[in-house]
């Protein structure tokens, strides 16, 4: 296969990056290690999980997501778009009747009002694209199991060498069921 | 599930992914006898629509002034028929109500598949296909744009984004699924789902931007299936045929959009349910919920029939007054009776505790819900046509062709062709949804248990 160009080659698949990673079967024990990592000073672990868990947000203190600005964004510029395609359109070829106005809002308002949606919802998914995108970019090639989309939570430490050590023993403290180095 | 009944249930992460990841596969005998009907429906479909592009529409039954018939009705029909699916994927999300988890992604992919079969009609009722695109506005040698004032562009804007955010929606939810299915699957179905979940693995960072986007594109659909049985409404509404020209039309439309959706749910979900064994996801309860929805709606829907009528004779308008008249006793009194008893009637039925948990009742029930809506357009569309007063010297009755039926069934077919393709390929089940609302697995939770 033809090698990808550089900057989509650093996107979809990044350079290994070398590190820990805990597999566990309770919530509650990864929510454990997670605070005992953040306390020793970790902040660039991954945490694994089969759904969307508050807890894990929480302890993870991760700020809001930036896709709402995507939204935001998008929606209004659907919006725009929706007035300048009716009204512009309107006056480019007028369908002059009954003295009525050539361009007249009310019923442009239905065509704003899609395209907002429109506009909204893709640049939305765009959004998460994005941000997931630059998120794996910026994490490197890390080790994944495949018990983590099913019923198992895991967490990925990068570490090298003697750091590895330490950071073991945290997670098999917390009460992971599986340590691996890689 | 185990947190909202609060007994012991083997319902773990393990089983729910097991259980959902083993409808897909291979397929039993049953599901080639469905889909293969479902093909030869969708064959009648196509030789009609090949045999009216030959000969015209003049095939089809339109007779002056009725030039808004069958084929309207069924576009009407099949985009009511979606709308349920949003109010459940979107709208329940918002509420945050945990039954809708299991449901869910039947009903929006049933939701995708209908919008589909709906946009084939206005297409097909043009009778020049290959003209379709001069409803999107283009640059072309004549400077010539769509009327916007015109509910016609509404509806095709209108259409063409739901279309397009259903869609997104729905493959938006199925990512992390697709997901664990690839995490278990093998061979050429393990590339496949590869391909599919975009690199999905669960991590905090994916679920932080796929949470907020998720909300936010509910947030964004929730409006947005209001507005476009709205403005399907808008298209009878804003003409003034008598039966058509009514303020109503729009909650009485969407109301009637949700009565007709939930009644296919309940029609898709009971073989699905028998044929991949998901009685423990799906339970009565899920059946249950559907029907108070069914009841809700219906209700609304009987409201409103009472309500147009009574206005009817209460604007004193004479044209008004004999368009009613017609539709309840002139020669399509059989149509508006179907309509009034399966709409009207019917749901009074859902009153009852016993034929809301009686799944037998409820599947007969929601296929004469879906004959009484598929009249209740029907009526409307071509009754108030046929009955209308201003030009009584062309009156016809209307009566459809083959090619008005030949077209209906491969609407039936080539829906159901998709839907029973989508739920073998793909988790017709939400795997990480269903998931959350079962208790995570903690250790305290096992001591106490050991």
């Amino acid at each position: 296969m033809m090698p990808l160009p550089k900057p989509l080659q650093e996107i979809f698949h990044p350079p290994p990056t070398p590190g820990v990673l805990g597999v566990f079967q309770y919530l509650d024990a990864t929510l454990d290690a997670i605070k005992k990592l953040r306390a020793a000073g970790h902040t660039d672990f991954t945490v694994y999980s089969p759904i969307p868990r508050h807890e894990i947000e929480d302890v993870l203190g991760q700020p809001v997501s930036p896709v709402r600005m995507f939204t935001l964004i998008g929606g209004i510029a659907g919006c725009a778009v929706g007035a300048w395609l009716t009204l512009w359109m309107s006056y480019d070829w007028p369908i002059v009747l009954g003295g009525k106005p050539v361009g007249s809002v009310p019923p442009y308002v239905v065509i704003m009002f899609e395209m907002t949606i429109l506009f909204g919802a893709l640049s939305t998914i765009l959004g998460i694209l994005f941000n997931a995108a630059f998120a794996a970019r910026r994490l490197g090639t890390i080790q994944y199991d495949a018990r983590f989309t099913n019923d198992r939570f895991g967490i990925f430490v990068p570490a090298e060498g003697a750091k590895s050590a330490p950071v073991e023993k945290v997670l098999r403290d917390a009460g992971a069921e599986e340590v691996r180095r890689g | 599930m185990a947190e909202q009944h609060g007994s012991p249930s083997r319902l773990t992460y393990d089983y729910v992914t097991r259980t959902i990841a083993r409808t897909l596969g291979s397929p039993s005998r049953g599901y080639f006898v469905l889909l293969g009907a479902a093909v030869a429906l969708l064959a009648i479909g196509i030789t009609t629509l090949v045999l009216l592009i030959r000969y015209g529409l003049g095939l089809a039954g339109y007779s002056h002034p009725v030039y808004w018939a069958v084929y309207i009705t069924c576009f009407v029909f099949w985009v009511g028929i979606a709308h349920s699916g949003t109010l459940i994927s979107a709208i329940l999300f918002l509420f945050r109500s945990g039954w809708r988890t299991a449901v869910y992604r039947t009903a929006e992919a049933m939701t995708v598949f209908a919008v589909m079969t709906a946009g084939l009609f206005p297409l097909i009722h043009i009778g020049r296909q290959w003209y379709f695109y001069w409803l999107i506005p283009y640059p072309n040698e004549r400077g010539l744009w769509p009327n916007f004032k015109s509910p016609l562009i509404w509806d095709e804007f209108a259409i063409g984004t739901y279309f397009t955010v259903s869609t997104v929606f729905l493959i938006m939810g199925l990512i992390p699924d697709i997901a664990a299915v690839r995490d278990l699957a093998t061979g050429w179905r393990k590339k496949l789902y590869q391909l599919c979940s975009v690199g999905w693995r669960g991590t905090n960072e994916q679920w932080r931007h796929f949470t907020r986007g998720y909300l936010y594109l509910a947030a964004l659909a929730t409006p947005l299936v209001l507005s476009v049985h709205s403005v399907v409404s808008w298209d009878f509404a804003m003409a003034i045929v008598p039966g058509w020209h009514a303020t109503l039309f729009a909650p009485y439309f969407v109301a009637g959009a949700i009565y007709s959706g939930c009644g296919m749910v309940i029609t898709l979900l009971t073989p699905i349910r028998k044929l991949f064994g998901l009685e423990e996801l799906i339970t009565v309860k899920h059946f249950e919920n559907l029907a108070k929805l069914c009841l809700l709606t219906g209700s609304i829907v009987s409201f409103s029939y009472l309500t147009e009528n009574f206005v009817a004779w209460f604007s004193g308008n004479p044209h008004e007054r004999a368009a009613f008249w017609y539709r309840a006793f002139g020669p399509y009194w059989w149509a508006s009776w179907t309509m009034n008893i399966c709409n009207g009637l019917l749901p009074w039925l859902l009153w009852s505790k016993k034929v809301r948990t009686n799944i037998t009742a409820l599947f007969v029930i929601s296929i004469f819900v879906n004959i009484g809506m598929w009249f209740e357009r029907y009526v409307i569309i071509v009754v108030s046509l046929a009955g209308e007063p201003y030009t009584t010297w062309t009156n016809a009755v209307y009566n459809p062709t083959w090619a008005d039926w030949g077209i209906m069934a491969g609407s039936f077919g080539w829906f159901f062709m998709w839907f029973l393709l989508f739920v073998k390929n793909f988790p017709a089940v939400s795997i990480s949804e269903v998931k959350e609302v079962l208790a995570p697995p903690r250790s305290t939770m096992s001591k106490v248990r050991a």
